[in-house]
Order: structure tokens, then sequence, then C-alpha cells
């Protein structure tokens, strides 16, 4: 939801809803700035594991920081099976309002 | 003792605040040298009733508070005995370490745990001792045991029961899922959510404010409104021990330390 005022007042208005293509840039973004990669090297496709090395430690603070720019809650049993960043999007797709 | 610098953690008391940072890599795994660590802690703080008005703990390891339990540790003591020692064994560190967690607890001083990063297990268990958390944005939180075929054995459920409402002790619990700052923060679990890097600024300053009050009227209201759970501990540890002795225990304790889970902390 974003909030804007209207004649004084705090409204809250739906956001326009992300795309998939949009989401999954938006965490290749955030990805590549965490982890220092330059984001011409990470595609949808990849294995976020490998291309960004990280273990699962550092895959509980990248999602940490998709669940605070999402403005999501996203259990971390929903990565189970989860490795690339597009399906990683899905997930997150399904829970943006 | 003012002062200490140990294996595992060390503190120093400075104007009422006994600050203890935590500082055993990879990631202050509580084992028999931080058990040991935290028995001295809790025998000072005791020591010491008119001197220290508040306790600050931290951590000085980067991705974390605590990740738990040492599990590594745990499982190279079991091997060589036979049954009935290790079970011995087991029950005599979860003696130790409610002991010590227990004293903490209902010490006369306000505790504060300033948590960044994996706060999982028994780290998690000695946040809960606490009476304040204050959490920055990176913080998680997590009950993983039961991915062990265990519970929380260090005092984790009744305290976390005593803190937040049942559906929340259970969502932890049988999912083993983590739980951001603010989600935390919304199931009361947590008192303030604080920029990266800022959970021990904020402590401080929380314990700052809390030595302002009357030492005897704080003792007073903590034993009031944070009684200590006694008999539901004692029930804990019961539990830990009756599901300790399962074969299953042994085994996912081994696949843990072998690493044959590709992904320890996520569940």
């Amino acid at each position: 939801m974003r909030r804007t005022q209207f004649f004084g007042y705090n409204v809250t208005t739906p956001m326009p809803s992300r795309s998939l293509d949009e989401i999954t840039a938006e965490i290749l973004d955030l990805a590549a700035r965490q982890f220092r990669v330059p984001r011409a090297e990470l595609s949808a496709g990849d294995d976020f594991f490998k291309k960004l090395g990280i273990d699962s430690l550092q895959a509980l603070d990248l999602l940490t920081r998709l669940e605070q720019h999402f403005h999501i809650e996203l259990p971390d049993y929903e990565l189970q099976g989860v490795s690339d960043f597009r399906t990683l999007a899905e997930r997150i797709q399904a829970r943006v309002e | 003792m003012k002062n200490f610098q140990g294996e595992t953690l060390s503190w120093d008391l400075t104007d009422g605040v006994l600050e203890v940072t935590l500082h055993r890599p990879p990631c202050n795994e509580i084992g028999l040298h931080t058990l040991g660590d935290l028995e001295r802690l809790a025998e000072a703080i005791s020591a010491l009733p008119d001197e220290i008005a508040a306790v600050v703990f931290s951590s000085a390891i980067e991705a974390g508070f605590s990740a738990g339990a040492d599990l590594g540790q745990l499982y190279r003591e079991m091997q060589g005995l036979d049954k009935p020692a290790r079970l011995a064994g087991v029950r005599e560190f979860l003696e130790r370490i409610h002991r010590a967690l227990n004293a903490i607890d209902a010490a006369g001083v306000v505790t504060i745990a300033a948590v960044h990063g994996i706060c999982f297990g028994g780290g998690f268990e000695l946040a809960l001792v606490c009476d304040l958390i204050v959490a920055d944005r990176t913080a998680r939180f997590s009950f993983p045991e039961l991915r062990l075929g265990l519970v929380p054995g260090f005092g984790g459920v009744p305290r976390l029961k005593r803190d937040v409402g049942n559906a929340t002790v259970r969502d932890l619990l049988f999912t083993g899922r983590s739980i951001n700052a603010t989600k935390a923060l919304e199931a009361g679990l947590v008192s303030q959510v604080v920029g990266e890097g800022q959970a021990l600024r904020v402590a401080r300053q929380t314990a700052q404010q809390a030595r302002k009050f009357d030492r005897e009227t704080v003792r007073a209201a903590k034993r009031f409104v944070k009684p200590v759970p006694y008999a539901e501990l004692r029930q804990e540890i019961e539990l830990f021990c009756e599901l300790f002795a399962r074969p299953a225990v042994e085994e996912s304790l081994r696949k843990f330390v072998e690493g044959a889970g590709v992904l320890p902390y996520l569940p």
C-alpha cells in the first residue's frame, strides 16, 4: 500500500501491482548491492547460492532485506527447493499486496 | 568480579551497568566453555547487588547474537559413551545451564539483550532470559530444535510462553522458521527495533534510563511482573531428556554436524 496526503488527510492507496519481471529485477539489484557482485553478472535463472557465493546464513540476511524491501513476511521454509532468483521472485510476488 | 575476560564472553561494570559481550567464534555457540562463563556471570551478578543496576548482553560476532547450542561439541562428547552415560551427561549440562540462566532471569537488575543477526535456539533462549530485547533490523529469531527431534532445552519454551501468545509459540516451534525483527516486535517479543548496528547503542541508553529508578522498587516490580516459571522449566528438562534418548536424535545430530544438511540455517 502507498501512503499519500489528500487534502491534509493521510490516506493509503493500493500500490500498482508489480510484474514478475519487475520483482525479479529488484531482487537482482538488492542482491548485487548487498553481496557486492556486479549487477550485469546476475540473471533471473542463476542459482543465487552459487552466483552470490553465499551460505544459508547469508541467505537469511538476504531474506531479511527482501522482506524489508517488499514489506512482506516470507517464511524461510518457503525457500526450500528455491535456488534461482526467478523462483524466489514468484514466492515474493505471491505475498506482495 | 567487576571485570572478566573469559574464553567465550567478557564483562565490564561501569556506572552501574554490566556490559556482557559474547565473543566466541564462529557464532557464540553455547557449549561447556560458555556454560562455565555463564555460571561465573550469574555468580558475579549475585555478588554485586548494590553495584549493578542493569546488565546488557551483546555479541561481538558479526554473524549474530548466537547460533545456539554447540551441537558439534555435543555430538563429539557423545561418541564412545554408552546410552546411560550420554543421557547423564546431557542432563547434567541442562541442570547447570538452567541454574545459570534461572539466576540471571531472577536477578534483581534490569537485563537487556542487544540482538543483531541470528538469534537461534540456545541463543534465543539466552535473549529470552532478559527483561528487554532490543533488536536491530538484521535480527532473526528461531527455535529450530524440532529439526533435530528435540525441543528447546535451555528454558526457551516456558520463557517464550511468558512473553508471547501461544499461537506464536506454536508457529515458531512447529515450523522451525525464523522471524525477522519486525515480526518479533509485532509479536511482543522485542521492545525496540533499531537500525542496523544500533542495537548495542540503544540498549546502553535503555540501561541508563532503567538505572535511574530505586533498586528495591525495580526488584519488587520484577518479581511481580516476570515470575520465573520454575515448574515448567523442570518439565522442559524432563521432556528434552526423554526425546534425547531416541536413536533418531543421534542420527540428526550426525547429519547436522557432518554437513549432510547443506543449508543448516534454513528450516
